[in-house]
């Protein structure tokens, strides 16, 4: 056992010296390296360490939280005293608990690849190298590259230990690291960036510096001069960026939390079928390598897969353990929190499965509409879901992205968006927790002139 | 006050000397400048969900930044444990970014000049748990109250007091203690059988719980939220296009906030990747606008004694008269724009690079009566209160969420429209402006900004304006 997993269990044994009739720790330590360059110089270095530790007690259906980064004894003794203080102020839940001991357990499966010793053997310089180089290829694309917000390598070394009063006690270590660059694009008095990124938990799956460098030049130059069209009512392509977004949207409708208050508008609609038969949406955080996959969720119960909408119909909701006994379901081990308080709702790798035919395929069914590529401020009604958002894209004539646009809004209701996802694309690529392929609603409203 | 009877030397025995040898271990590999940023943050918060208290937490952080400037380049570590050994090491971990001899650390501080602007009547230490609890529940039970309709409720109540030194290369040394408190209010309502809707409210500053006993109490916050939720049961499609918009006065600010703001913070200037680049001088705005970013305005949520580098905070004019007068200023930029720090450095937490930030951003009132601007307009949207919103800063591309809008017909609010995005450029946009109301307001105090990963509080303000033109982001053609 680690030095981090006999502190969380020694907090939940003291915890019940001190009267819990529960309680769960994490406890967490992780280790951040990041280094910004700009204009071909370095501008920042970063580098630091923290640890901290979370309690949740329950004092029968009350329960108190605390969150520390101080992991001394004393700190500890502090942090299990205060939850049990706040306890005593709350009110009595029925359905507060821990979850069921026969759900508690371990991804019992091949190796989830979360760690790679790859990210802490990586040398500062080499880091630095492969900022400098991925804003290099970017700036040399195009004489209209002219100048750069900079770019990035990051990495993030992680262990997270946690412990509940039922037995349960696990731990895992994560790794990733990231390569991003911002350049930025100017002509005629127009100007424009954009973005391209790769981040992975081992060093050698990450997308080459000349590639991020390349892509993320060709994003910013095709966005100069955009025009402002008319409003009117379109089909609209997401490319995987912004459905990922999308996607992240319907999440939070799907969420128990949400489910249980009336707050969404899938609520009561389990085995319905709520979208096209394009759409199948799953969960899964057993996935090796992927970011959003772990041995267990926040309260110890074990990573699984969750058929979440099967070719239009409702499946599942995501849920804890708390939202399942709301709920009368069983929870989905979906658990998530940082270090204290009760557990959220949260995605493992949450993603819509990838249809036949390619993204250009896609474009060239539209005669006229809209191809998004950037979403800004975009604002979902979970409760309603009247969906309103920023957008800058390419304009779509008779199969072909024609012109760039900007300064335009799309909107709709998620619930009819479903029904009229009419397309999913073959380009399904998971670069974080929530992932997308390219996807074609048959109409939305675009704000214009 | 001098260091001696500080919260630092008081709890971790930190004296002058000690701050002088890690700014000189920081210094050990030159560069111009180095500060340190201590910080101790403890906080509680408080929900009540479906009438229930489900929720009670605090937390304890603590830490210190290490940061050394060496020209553009700035070098960053920090310790969770204030340990001299801890503190050294993560000294000598941000001296990597500067190459060459030892640079002088100026011996002996001075302590900051600073503002004294927050009301800190009872310190929340003081306040017993069970009376915070009291603010959810009266909240819960007020927004019932409201409405026969209103059917589901979550409020919480959070409260925060941060301790902060700054000690710095050039001697300079400060010290503030910080509180924050809010309370927020979600209420759903519905008809009989028919479509939930929602409603938000929330407000708070730089106060303590008294503030919710006395001035804004949690009643007022649980009624605005339920009334939120009930007007939107009757609300139709926002309208698509282009239309005249008026934004009523308080959280509608946001605009200012999204729209300017963040195109005038300093690091994007001196980059020159902002959409404002270049333009001081110039006429960005109509000649009706004058817009302020104050950091010193009392007991608000965006004001700060010192901003996060040690610096007194101040009012600075952005816009005068619609003329673009200046950025927000942190120490980096200042020292590479030969400027001098506008009091703008803030920093989310001791793990984070400060860099410029807005504080409290508002528009100066005007000549117009509030009525006689919406009785001028024939066809609109009227705006009461928003959302969130974002800037695309390059492009000058802005966003804003309306959450209750009215439609306005022959110079009257009508009925009420479902929340939609409104979307404009920044130099651009405020060039419409044609009324501006004599009923300048400032919002309740929950606004979060976030930029780079960093979220820091802050404060917004606008009386009534009229807006000529903006892009509506509804489904009514």
């Amino acid at each position: 056992m680690s030095e981090l997993l006999d502190i969380a269990a020694a907090a939940t044994r003291r915890a019940l010296e001190l009267g819990a009739t529960g309680a769960e720790c994490t406890v967490s330590e992780g280790e951040e390296f990041s280094a910004g360059v700009r204009m071909r110089e370095v501008e920042n270095l970063k580098q630091a360490g923290s640890r901290g530790a979370g309690i949740r007690v329950l004092a029968g259906n009350l329960t108190g939280s605390f969150r520390t980064s101080d992991l001394s004894m004393q700190g500890i003794e502090t942090m299990v005293r205060g939850a049990l203080d706040l306890a005593r102020i709350t009110t009595a839940d029925p359905h507060a608990g821990l979850p069921d001991p026969a759900d508690l357990g371990r991804f019992n499966g091949p190796d989830l690849k979360l760690y790679d010793e790859s990210v802490s053997r990586m040398e500062t310089e080499v880091k630095i190298a492969q900022a400098l180089r991925a804003e290099e290829v970017a700036l040399a694309v195009d004489p209209r590259i002219t100048n750069s917000e900079g770019a990035s390598f990051d990495s993030h070394l992680g262990a997270r230990a946690f412990a509940n009063s039922l037995g349960f006690a696990g731990e895992y270590r994560t790794s990733s690291c990231g390569l991003s660059v911002v350049p930025v694009a100017k002509q005629n008095g127009s100007m424009e960036r954009d973005y391209w990124h790769t981040s992975a938990r081992e060093v050698s799956r990450l997308e080459s510096p000349e590639e991020v460098g390349r892509r993320a030049a060709e994003r910013a130059l095709r966005r100069l001069n955009p025009r402002k069209v008319a409003t009117q009512k379109v089909p609209v392509i997401f490319e995987p960026r912004t459905a990922r977004m999308l996607l992240g949207d319907l999440f939070d409708a799907v969420n128990g939390g949400a489910i249980y208050r009336h707050a969404s508008f899938l609520a009561g609609k389990l085995g319905e079928k709520i979208a096209s038969e394009a759409l199948t949406i799953i969960d899964d955080a057993t996935m090796p390598g992927l970011f959003g996959s772990s041995p267990f969720d926040d309260e110890g119960v074990a990573s699984r897969r969750t058929v979440v909408i099967e070719r239009g119909v409702l499946k599942s909701y995501l849920l804890n353990s708390y939202t399942a006994r709301k709920l009368d379901l069983k929870t989905t081990g979906n658990a998530s929190r940082g270090l204290a308080g009760s557990a959220g709702v949260g995605p493992g790798n949450f993603y819509i499965e990838a249809g036949a035919r390619s993204e250009a395929n896609l474009i060239a069914g539209v005669r006229q509409g809209l191809y998004v590529t950037e979403l800004i401020g975009a604002s979902a009604n979970t409760v309603t879901g009247d969906y309103s958002s920023g957008a800058v894209g390419q304009w779509i004539e008779n199969g072909e992205l024609a012109y760039p646009v900007s300064e335009i809004t799309i909107a709709g209701n998620l619930s009819q968006m479903l029904i009229n996802l009419e397309q999913v694309g073959a380009n399904l690529e998971f670069r974080g927790s929530i992932a997308s392929p390219a996807i074609l609603i048959g109409e939305m409203t675009i704000s214009g002139q | 006050m001098g260091l001696s009877p500080s919260f630092f030397a008081a709890k971790f025995g930190i004296t002058e000397r000690d701050l002088e040898s890690y700014l000189s271990e920081a210094l050990s590999a030159g560069g111009e400048y180095a500060d340190l940023y201590f910080e101790y943050l403890s906080t509680s918060s408080i929900g009540i969900d479906e009438g229930i208290v489900k929720s009670a937490s605090e937390s304890v952080t603590l830490g210190v930044g290490v940061r050394v400037i060496a020209g553009e380049r700035t070098g960053y570590a920090y310790s969770d444990d204030l340990s001299p050994e801890k503190i050294r090491k993560a000294a000598r971990v941000a001296a990597l970014i500067a190459r060459g001899p030892a640079s002088v650390v100026k011996t002996g501080f001075t302590e900051a000049r600073k503002h004294n602007l927050y009301s800190m009547v009872i310190s929340p230490h003081d306040v017993s748990l069970a009376e915070r609890v009291d603010l959810v529940k009266r909240a819960d039970a007020a927004a019932r109250a409201y409405d026969h309709r209103v059917f589901q409720v979550i409020a919480n109540y959070a409260d925060s007091v941060r301790e902060v030194l700054v000690a710095s290369s050039d001697g300079r040394l400060s010290f503030d203690r910080q509180p924050m408190a809010r309370i927020g209010v979600a209420a759903l309502a519905r008809e009989a059988d028919g479509v939930p809707q929602q409603g938000y409210s929330g407000g708070g500053g730089r106060v303590t719980m008294d503030f919710f006993l006395n001035e804004k109490t949690p009643e007022h916050f649980a009624r605005e939220a339920a009334r939120q939720a009930i007007v939107q049961l009757s609300a139709v499609d926002a309208p698509a296009g282009e239309s005249v918009v008026v934004l009523g006065p308080g959280w509608p600010g946001i605009l200012l906030h999204e729209a300017v703001g963040h195109g005038l913070e300093a690091d994007f200037n001196r980059k020159g990747v902002s959409a404002f680049s270049g333009r001081i001088g110039q006429q960005v705005a109509s000649p009706l606008c004058t817009v302020i970013d104050d950091g010193t305005i009392g007991s608000r949520r965006g004001s700060l004694n010192v901003d996060d580098e040690g610096v007194p905070t101040q009012k600075n004019v952005l816009i005068e008269n619609g003329i673009l007068r200046g950025y927000l200023q942190d120490t980096l930029s200042a020292r590479l724009l030969k400027s001098t720090s506008t009091g703008s450095g803030r920093r989310e937490s001791y793990q984070h690079i400060p860099m410029p930030r807005m504080t409290n951003t508002y528009m100066l009132a005007g000549q117009s009566d509030p009525e006689e601007i919406i009785r001028s307009v024939p066809k609109g949207i009227y705006c009461a209160t928003f959302g969130g919103g974002q800037v695309d800063i390059t492009s000058g591309n802005f966003v804003f969420q309306a959450t209750e809008s009215y439609l306005i017909e022959n110079g009257k609010l009508t009925r009420p429209v479902k929340g939609a995005t409104l979307i404009g450029n920044g130099p651009e946009a405020l060039k419409y402006v044609s009324m501006v109301g004599h009923d300048l307001q400032l919002d309740e105090g929950i606004g979060v900004c976030g930029k780079e990963g960093q979220s820091v509080p802050v404060g917004v303000g606008i009386p009534t304006v009229k807006i000529d033109k903006m892009t509506v982001g509804g489904t009514a053609a």
